[in-house]
């Protein structure tokens, strides 16, 4: 059996059995809402309802009714993007990263990050095939034959990478997800008592059964699966930063931007995590798994990640001066001083110095601090991905083309919509899918339960 | 021959290890154990092969990566070479950067998607497909060994099962 240090905190609170652990991932699927949910959803939905008649307007209009420009092309539709798919590299990162490297604390927290990266990853779906103008015709963004010549897709684009990474992205998070979801579908469906129920169980399940040599298959696929995913994080947002980094745009073009934009796709992820699961826990009553202590593991990662932004923005800052580039120094001027100064005044708050107070171990441990930090941070990043697009667009190397951006009420009305969608689906997942991977946990109760860990003989220190 | 299956579950995985490894070493054929997790270990125990998916997923990424690489090359050198923002399409070896994110891409999507589509028909998991575990305690917190033996052997096993800690014994 697997040992672990004495000093390490328990993983799971509590005495809990085998069959506590299936109880209390099962409760909130067979037990009924609570008002609660049911408000939240409804105004989730309301949220969603209000983004797709947006999206109906843009779709029926043309793209004329957001606020973007011939100067500022990209606007708040670029900005969801980025922030939407860097939110999704949490999940990711924490079910196939923590996996390789044997973090525990993964556990408790893969189901509900993967959920949350597809449904991220769906919303920033959204905006990419919405700003191409003509939805309709998006299927040309894929390499068909056609009768223009063929005349291919430009393989050489970056934008065209986008294509394939955001892609690949969602159909291997999807997959991971999925086969991760089998076992614990099969448990709740070998416990479910009503008939409806225990069949649409049945059929989520596809049969699992847990014998030995599908249980070595299970953790074989998942090890591979977990060593494909890990280049795709890094890969995915490298290749989004590309759409900037390989422009010839002052303050874009810059080889900092893949390695920056993957932390602050890590970063951005984990304040989504902890936003979602320091509800979660309360409301489903999952504190024995979810405990202070991996909150205080994701506040680390945030620290770490957070770092790593705040260099990157110092570095830019420093490169562009030391460049001895006058368009490059402007860029950066200009972003700090120009028109959307507040812009970059609120991400720098937000990302640079709000995670630098998780260094206080009180801090970091405390639930509703964190829980500001994380949507400081949410708010944080999402003001990065604008001071990078619009301050930069609306003051390019033509003077002629220099143009201010207001977005529309469609701009916002979408985004909003997005957001709904999210919690949309969040919601629905937490309602009906096992949101903790409870075979998982199962392998580490003995090893890292707080009662099996009080019951075993403290070692003595002499020798 | 006239052989029978025994069913024995047992309550933790520990005994269920101590008597797997008791039978193997009697020369007791086990043929499947159905647990709620992965037990580690378990497979040296019970003889289970290495699984060979990791194989077929390596020739599913290398599939990926030739034929996205020929797919670039015949769209963009081959059948319509363009010239697109002063990036000439003149031959695979200089456009090949450009190609490298894409290429990497296919590999792991067709590895990913082979190697699941694989994992769920040898496993036979499929939407709607039958419950595999003969017990459906065994997804919660049971452990079921199925032990494969002839009539005068029957009544041996069952005491070792016993003394062995087994929770339940059926015959089958």
């Amino acid at each position: 059996m697997q040992q672990e240090s004495e000093i390490r905190e328990p993983l799971i609170i509590g005495s809990k059995s085998y069959h506590q652990i299936s109880e209390d991932i099962a409760k909130p699927i067979e037990g009924k809402a609570s008002k609660h949910w049911y408000m939240v959803l409804t105004v989730s939905v309301m949220c969603f309802i209000w983004g797709l008649v947006c999206l109906t307007y843009t779709v029926i209009t043309g793209v004329g009714v957001w606020g973007s420009n011939n100067g500022v092309a990209w606007g708040w539709d670029i900005t969801n993007f980025v922030w939407w798919i860097g939110i999704g590299h949490a999940g990711t990162l924490i079910s196939a990263v923590l996996l390789l490297f044997r973090q525990k604390w993964r556990m408790a927290i893969n189901r509900s990050a993967e959920a949350m990266t597809i449904f991220a990853v769906l919303c920033a779906a959204i905006f990419v095939l919405l700003h191409t103008g003509r939805p309709w015709l998006d299927y040309w963004l894929f390499p068909l034959p056609n009768q223009f010549g063929s005349l291919w897709v430009n393989f050489n684009s970056p934008l065209m990478w986008d294509v394939f990474a955001v892609t690949t992205y969602l159909i291997v998070s999807l997959l991971f997800w999925y086969t991760g979801l089998i076992p614990d579908f099969a448990m709740i469906r070998d416990r479910a008592l009503k008939p409806l129920s225990k069949k649409i169980y049945s059929i989520l399940s596809f049969g699992w059964g847990g014998s030995a040599r599908h249980w070595s298959r299970f953790e074989e696929v998942s090890l591979i699966l977990a060593g494909l995913a890990t280049p795709l994080v890094f890969s995915v947002h490298s290749i989004v930063s590309m759409d900037f980094a390989t422009s010839v745009l002052p303050g874009w073009h810059t080889t900092i931007f893949p390695p920056y934009f993957v932390a602050g796709a890590i970063f951005s992820g984990f304040a989504m995590v902890l936003t979602l699961l320091i509800i979660m826990r309360k409301v489903y009553g999952l504190e024995s798994y979810i405990t202070i202590k991996h909150i205080e593991y994701m506040n680390i990662v945030i620290i770490a990640t957070g770092t790593i932004v705040g260099i990157a923005y110092m570095t830019e800052l420093f490169i562009s001066w030391y460049s001895g580039v006058e368009y490059e120094q402007y860029a950066f001027l200009n972003r700090a001083e120009g028109h959307y100064w507040w812009a970059y005044a609120i991400m720098m708050t937000c990302n640079v110095i709000s995670p630098q107070l998780f260094w206080f171990k009180k801090l970091r441990t405390s639930l509703t601090f964190t829980f500001i930090i994380a949507i400081v941070i949410n708010i944080g990043m999402w003001f990065e991905r604008f001071v990078i697009i619009v301050p930069t667009l609306c003051r390019s190397f033509l003077p002629s083309s220099w143009n201010l951006y207001q977005p529309t009420f469609v701009d916002i009305g979408i985004f909003i919509g997005t957001l709904g969608m999210f919690f949309t689906f969040f919601l629905l997942f937490t309602r009906y899918f096992p949101v903790i991977a409870q075979s998982e946990l199962k392998t580490i109760l003995k090893s890292s339960g707080q009662e099996y860990k009080k019951k075993k003989e403290p070692r003595s220190l002499t020798p | 021959m006239n052989t029978s299956a025994i069913h024995a579950i047992y309550d933790d995985e520990e005994p269920l290890l101590a008597a797997a490894k008791d039978l193997q070493s009697k020369g007791i054929k086990i043929l499947d154990i159905f647990s709620p997790f992965p037990i580690h270990g378990i497979d040296e125990i019970i003889g289970i092969p290495r699984t060979r998916l990791a194989i077929t997923a390596f020739i599913y990424g290398a599939v990926g990566f030739c034929l996205s690489a020929l797919m670039m090359w015949y769209m963009m050198i081959y059948n319509w070479p363009t010239d697109i923002g002063g990036k000439p399409s003149f031959a695979f070896y200089m456009n090949v950067p450009s190609f490298i994110p894409i290429i990497f891409e296919s590999t792991v999507l067709c590895a990913a998607i082979g190697l699941v589509i694989t994992f769920f028909i040898r496993c036979w998991l499929l939407p709607g497909a039958a419950p595999k575990n003969p017990d459906p305690r065994t997804t919660d917190d049971k452990f079921l060994m199925i032990i494969e033996t002839n009539e005068e052997n029957k009544n041996n096993i069952e005491t070792l099962l016993i003394k062995g800690g087994a929770a339940e014994i059926s015959f089958k």
